[in-house]
C-alpha cells in the first residue's frame, strides 16, 4: 500500500543529503605506497613497431615495406622528422604535442630466434634472462616490484581482464577483476532501470553513467558489443588508481597483423588510443603520477610478406605515455634497415633491452634502488645508462 | 508508447508500519523469513543479541597464531619447511574468512538486524585496517572482544576495550610509542625512544571529543605521555608496560592522571578515557555520528540533540541511547536520505531473496569470494579495509557514485541467480524486500520487466532498495 506519499517524500527530501557534497577522501594517506601510478599494457600478438613509429626517414623502409608503412605521404603523422606515427594512434598526437608521449623504437626482451608467442610472453611478463628456464618461472616482475613496495596490500595491485596475467602472478597479494561475469542489461532493462531512477537526482545521475559503464562491461554476452571491452578495462582501471590501486595491467589482442596488416593494425591502435585516452579521461589529476608501458612481446620482420602483413620477428617498440614523462621523443638509437642492420638478416635490430626502460621508471617512480631492480626485479639486467624517460 | 506511466490514484497516505521502518531504517531490510520486533522497546532490547558468540575471534586464538605463524616464518627463512609456512599462513586466512561469513550470517538471520548494525557502526567508529593474516584476524578480534560485549553497556567500557585492544594498539602506533623519561628510555638513551602521539589524537579526535572540540595540541600530548606503557606483543597477554611509561602526573582538560610514582598504571588510563567518554563533547559528537549514520547525512538539529541529551544525562548508557534512536520520529521523516554502504547493500539483497545464514555456511569458499566478498570490493568497501581510523564514509554521494552503482546493477543482474535456485517471482520479490515502500515507479517497472532475473536486478538496483 500506500507509498506516494513515502515515494514523494523522499523525493523532496534528497536535497538535504545531495547538499553534502562528496567529501573525497585523500588518497595520500600514509597507509597508501605512494602516489605514483604505474599502467602495464601487454599487447599480446606481437605489435609491429616498424608501422607504428614508420622510421620514413630511413631510405631502407621503402624496399622493405611496399603496402604498409608508406610514411607522411600517406596518411602517417610526421613526428620529428624521421619516424611519423601511423594514424591509427593520432587521438594521441595532443598527447605528443604536451610532451606525455614517447617511445623507443628499437627494442627487445632477451628473447631471441624462436619467436613464439607464449613464451615470448611469458618472458616479457616474467622479466627475467634466459637462464632461468621458463617453466620454473612462478612469479611475473610487477608481483616482485609488490614485494619491494612497503606498505603494498591487497588493492595496491590490479589484473584486469579475462587473460591470465602471469606479470602479476606471485606470492604479493594482487587483486584481478575481469568483465566475464558480465551484466547482460538487456535494451528493455536498461529502459525500466532509468525510469526507475528518473525520481531520484543522485541515481539519476550516478545511473545514466553507470549503465554506460555497465553497457561497456557487457562482452561475452553480447558479441557485437566485445570490442569495446577495452574500454571497460581501463575504466575500471582508472577508477581503481583513483583509489588504492598503483599498479594496474592488462592486455590488448589483435597484433598479431600476418595478413592485411593494415586494417587489422589500425583497428588495434585504435584500441590502444582510446584505452591511452579513456585513462588520461578517468585518471583527471592523477594523469600527472601515471606513466603507461605499451610493452609486447617481440616485433615484426622489417620485411613485408606475400600477405600485406608481417611475420613474427624481434626487435620492436616500445610506448610511453603518461603525465610524468620528461618529453616527448623518440627514445634510444636506431639500427637502421639496411641488409646488414638486420638481426638475422630479416628483423630490426633490437639496440636495448625494453626491461632497462621499465626498470629505470620504477627507479623513478617507486624509488627502487638499482641493485634490487637488477638482482630482484629484472635479474640479470644491467640497466645501464638513465634514458632520462620520466621526469 | 512503452514506457507511458499509469500512475493510477495516489495510494492511501499512511506511514510505514513500525516494523518494516525499523527493518529498513535500523535493520538490514525486509525478508520473507523474518519479522522485525514491531515496537521500539523490543528493537533496542534487540541489540543484546548480538554479544558475542561461538565463533568469536578472540585474542588468545589470535597470540597463538601469531606466535605459531612467526616461528614457521623463521623455520623457512632458515631453509626449513617453506609448505608447512605457507599452509598455516592459509589457515589464518581461513580463519578469518570464516570470521566474515559469520558477520555475514549474523546479519541474515537477526529477526531485527539493529544490532548488527551498531556493530559496523562501532567497528567503523573504532576502525582499524585488516589486509594481511595478522592484521585481519586482529581486527575480527576487536569487533568481538571490544564492541559485541558492550553495544548495550556504557560507552566507556566500549572505549576502554577499543582503546585499548591489540588491534589499535598497533594500527595506530601506539606499540611504538615509549614514555621519553620511562624505565626503559632512561636504560637505553642510545636507543632515541620516544613518543607517538597518533593514538592519543585519535583517542580525542575521532574516538571521543570531536575535532571540534574545545581541547588543545597540548591535551593531546598529555594523553600520549599517559598512555605510554600501552603495547602489544604476541608473546603476552599483557597490554602495559610499567617500564615504558611515563613517571609523573599528566594535565588532560584541566584533570591530573596518575601520581608522582615512578611509572603510570592502566588504571590512570582508564580514568582518563572514562572522563574522555563522558565528556559532553563525546555526547554531542558520538549523537552525530550516530545520526548520521542511521537517520539522515544532514540529521536535523533536533535529533542529535536528543540523542546527546540522552547520553550525557546516562553516562553513555548506549542502552538508553540505543532506545533513542529506535523511538527517533526521524527514522520516519528522514526516510530514504541515507544510500546503504555495499555491505548493508549485500546483507539486504540476500535477506530480501530469502537466504539464510545457513545457506551462506555451506557455499563453497571460492563462490562466497566471488559472490560477496569482491563485489564488496568493488562496491568500494572492500572488508575491513576503510581508507583510515576515521572509518567508511557517510555521504550518500560516496557510496552513489557511477561506477559502484555500475557494481551494484551488475551484480543485481549476475549474482541472485546464482545464490537462489529458483529465483523468486520478482513481484514476490517486491513484497518481500519493500513492503510497503516501493514507490510507483518501482511497482510499475517491475512487472514488465522480460524476465525475472531483470525484474529481480530491478529491484536490487533501484533507488528504493538502495537507499533507508
Amino acid at each position: 500500500m500506500v507509498s506516494r506519499r513515502l515515494f514523494l517524500r523522499s523525493a523532496a527530501l534528497l536535497g538535504c543529503s545531495a547538499a553534502a557534497s562528496p567529501l573525497l577522501t585523500p588518497l595520500a594517506l600514509a597507509g597508501a605506497p605512494g602516489d605514483n601510478r604505474l599502467v602495464v599494457i601487454i599487447l599480446r600478438g606481437a605489435m609491429d613497431g616498424i608501422d607504428v613509429f614508420q622510421p620514413y626517414g630511413d631510405r631502407n623502409l621503402r624496399r622493405l615495406r611496399q603496402t604498409l608503412s608508406l610514411g607522411p605521404d600517406h596518411g602517417a603523422i610526421d613526428l620529428d622528422g624521421f619516424f611519423a606515427l601511423h594514424p591509427g594512434l593520432s587521438p594521441l598526437l595532443p598527447l605528443w604535442a604536451a610532451g606525455h608521449l614517447a617511445f623507443a623504437p628499437a627494442v627487445s626482451t632477451p628473447y631471441r630466434d624462436k619467436r613464439s608467442h607464449f613464451d615470448g610472453q611469458n618472458l616479457l611478463e616474467a622479466g627475467t634472462g634466459t637462464d632461468i628456464d621458463l617453466d620454473h618461472q612462478q612469479d611475473g616482475w610487477l608481483n616482485r616490484l609488490l614485494q619491494e613496495m612497503p606498505d603494498q596490500a591487497s588493492e595496491t595491485a590490479y589484473s584486469i581482464g579475462v587473460e591470465d596475467m602471469r606479470i602479476l602472478q606471485g606470492p604479493a597479494p594482487a587483486k584481478s577483476w575481469a568483465p566475464e561475469a558480465n551484466l547482460i542489461l538487456g535494451p528493455q532493462a536498461a529502459l525500466l532501470l532509468s525510469h526507475v531512477y528518473h525520481d531520484d537526482p543522485l541515481f539519476r545521475e550516478a545511473g545514466g553513467q553507470a549503465m554506460e559503464i555497465a553497457e561497456q562491461l557487457q562482452g561475452s554476452g553480447q558479441p557485437e558489443l566485445a570490442r569495446d571491452e577495452h574500454l571497460a578495462l581501463a575504466q575500471f582501471a582508472a577508477d581503481r588508481l583513483n583509489r588504492d590501486t598503483r599498479i594496474a595491467s592488462f592486455s590488448l589482442g589483435g597484433w598479431d597483423t600476418h595478413a592485411r596488416q593494415a586494417g587489422n593494425i589500425s583497428r588495434a591502435l585504435q584500441r590502444l588510443a582510446e584505452t591511452i585516452l579513456v585513462l588520461k579521461e578517468g585518471l583527471g589529476t592523477h594523469w600527472d603520477r601515471t606513466t603507461i608501458m605499451a610493452v609486447t612481446e617481440f616485433g615484426r620482420t622489417a620485411q613485408e610478406n606475400g600477405s600485406a602483413g608481417t611475420d613474427h620477428g624481434t626487435g620492436g617498440a616500445l610506448l610511453v605515455a603518461g603525465g610524468t614523462l620528461r618529453s616527448s621523443r623518440a627514445m634510444g638509437d636506431w639500427p637502421g634497415l639496411a641488409e646488414g642492420d638486420l638481426y638475422d638478416g630479416r628483423d630490426l635490430m633490437p639496440l636495448r633491452d625494453i626491461r632497462a626502460y621499465a626498470a629505470w621508471a620504477l627507479h623513478a617512480k617507486f624509488g627502487l634502488p638499482k641493485g634490487t631492480l637488477e638482482r630482484r626485479i629484472f635479474p640479470g639486467l644491467e640497466m645501464g645508462s638513465d634514458p632520462r624517460m620520466l621526469a | 508508447m512503452l514506457l507511458h506511466m499509469q500512475h493510477g490514484p495516489p495510494d492511501v497516505q499512511m506511514s510505514l508500519p513500525y516494523g518494516q521502518l525499523a527493518a529498513i531504517r535500523l535493520g538490514f531490510g525486509l525478508s520473507p523469513l523474518l519479522t522485525s520486533p514491531d515496537t521500539a522497546a523490543a528493537v533496542a532490547a534487540s541489540a543484546r543479541q548480538s554479544g558475542p558468540d561461538a565463533h568469536a575471534v578472540t585474542m588468545p586464538i589470535v597470540r597463538e597464531m601469531q606466535v605459531e605463524v612467526l616461528r614457521l616464518a623463521k623455520l623457512a627463512r632458515e631453509g626449513g619447511d617453506q609448505e608447512e609456512y605457507r599452509q598455516y599462513r592459509q589457515e589464518m586466512g581461513r580463519r578469518h574468512f570464516h570470521a566474515v561469513v559469520e558477520r555475514f550470517v549474523r546479519a541474515l538471520d537477526a529477526p531485527s538486524g539493529f544490532g548488527e548494525r551498531l556493530v559496523a557502526f562501532w567497528a567503523s567508529h573504532f576502525a582499524v585496517r585488516g589486509g594481511n593474516p595478522h592484521t585481519d584476524l586482529l581486527s575480527a578480534a576487536l569487533v568481538d572482544e571490544a564492541i559485541r560485549p558492550h553495544l548495550t553497556g556504557r560507552f566507556a567500557e566500549m572505549m576502554i576495550a577499543a582503546e585499548t585492544h591489540p588491534a589499535m594498539l598497533l594500527y595506530l602506533d601506539q606499540v611504538s610509542s615509549v614514555g621519553p623519561n620511562s624505565i626503559r628510555a632512561r636504560r637505553r638513551p642510545d636507543k632515541g625512544f620516544g613518543l607517538n602521539e597518533n593514538l592519543a589524537r585519535e583517542m580525542i579526535e575521532l574516538h571521543s571529543l570531536g575535532v571540534g572540540a574545545d581541547y588543545s595540541q597540548k591535551d593531546v600530548e598529555q594523553l600520549a605521555r599517559l598512555l605510554a606503557g600501552l603495547t602489544y606483543n604476541n608473546k603476552s597477554p599483557e597490554i602495559f608496560l610499567e617500564r615504558n611509561s611515563e613517571p609523573g602526573a599528566e594535565i588532560i582538560l584541566g584533570r591530573a592522571y596518575g601520581n608522582d610514582r615512578d611509572h603510570g598504571t592502566l588504571n590512570d588510563i582508564h580514568a582518563a578515557i572514562t572522563d574522555l567518554a563522558t565528556h559532553e563533547a563525546t555526547a554531542r559528537h558520538i549523537a552525530r555520528k550516530l545520526a548520521i549514520h542511521f537517520i539522515s547525512d544532514d540529521p536535523p538539529q533536533s535529533a542529535i540533540n536528543r540523542l546527546a541529551g540522552v547520553f550525557h544525562d546516562t553516562g553513555g548508557d548506549l542502552a538508553a541511547v540505543n532506545l533513542a534512536l529506535a523511538e527517533a520520529p526521524e527514522l520516519d521523516s528522514c526516510f530514504r536520505q541515507k544510500v546503504r554502504p555495499p555491505f548493508e547493500f549485500l546483507v539486504t539483497s540476500l535477506r530480501g531473496l530469502g537466504v539464510t545464514g545457513d545457506a551462506l555456511r555451506r557455499m563453497h569458499r571460492k563462490d562466497v569470494r566471488q559472490s560477496l566478498l569482491e563485489p564488496l570490493g568493488n562496491m568500494g568497501q572492500p572488508w575491513a579495509r576503510p581508507k583510515g581510523p576515521d572509518g567508511w564514509p557517510e555521504a550518500a554521494s560516496d557510496w552513489a557514485t557511477p561506477q559502484g552503482l555500475a557494481m551494484r546493477i551488475n551484480w543485481a543482474m549476475t549474482q541472485p541467480s546464482r545464490l537462489v535456485d529458483p529465483l523468486p517471482d520478482p513481484r514476490r520479490v517486491l513484497a518481500d524486500a519493500l513492503g510497503d515502500s516501493a514507490s510507483p515507479a518501482l511497482r510499475w517497472a517491475v512487472p514488465k520487466a522480460e524476465s525475472r532475473r531483470d525484474g529481480v536486478a530491478l529491484i536490487l538496483a533501484s533507488a528504493d532498495f538502495n537507499r533507508r
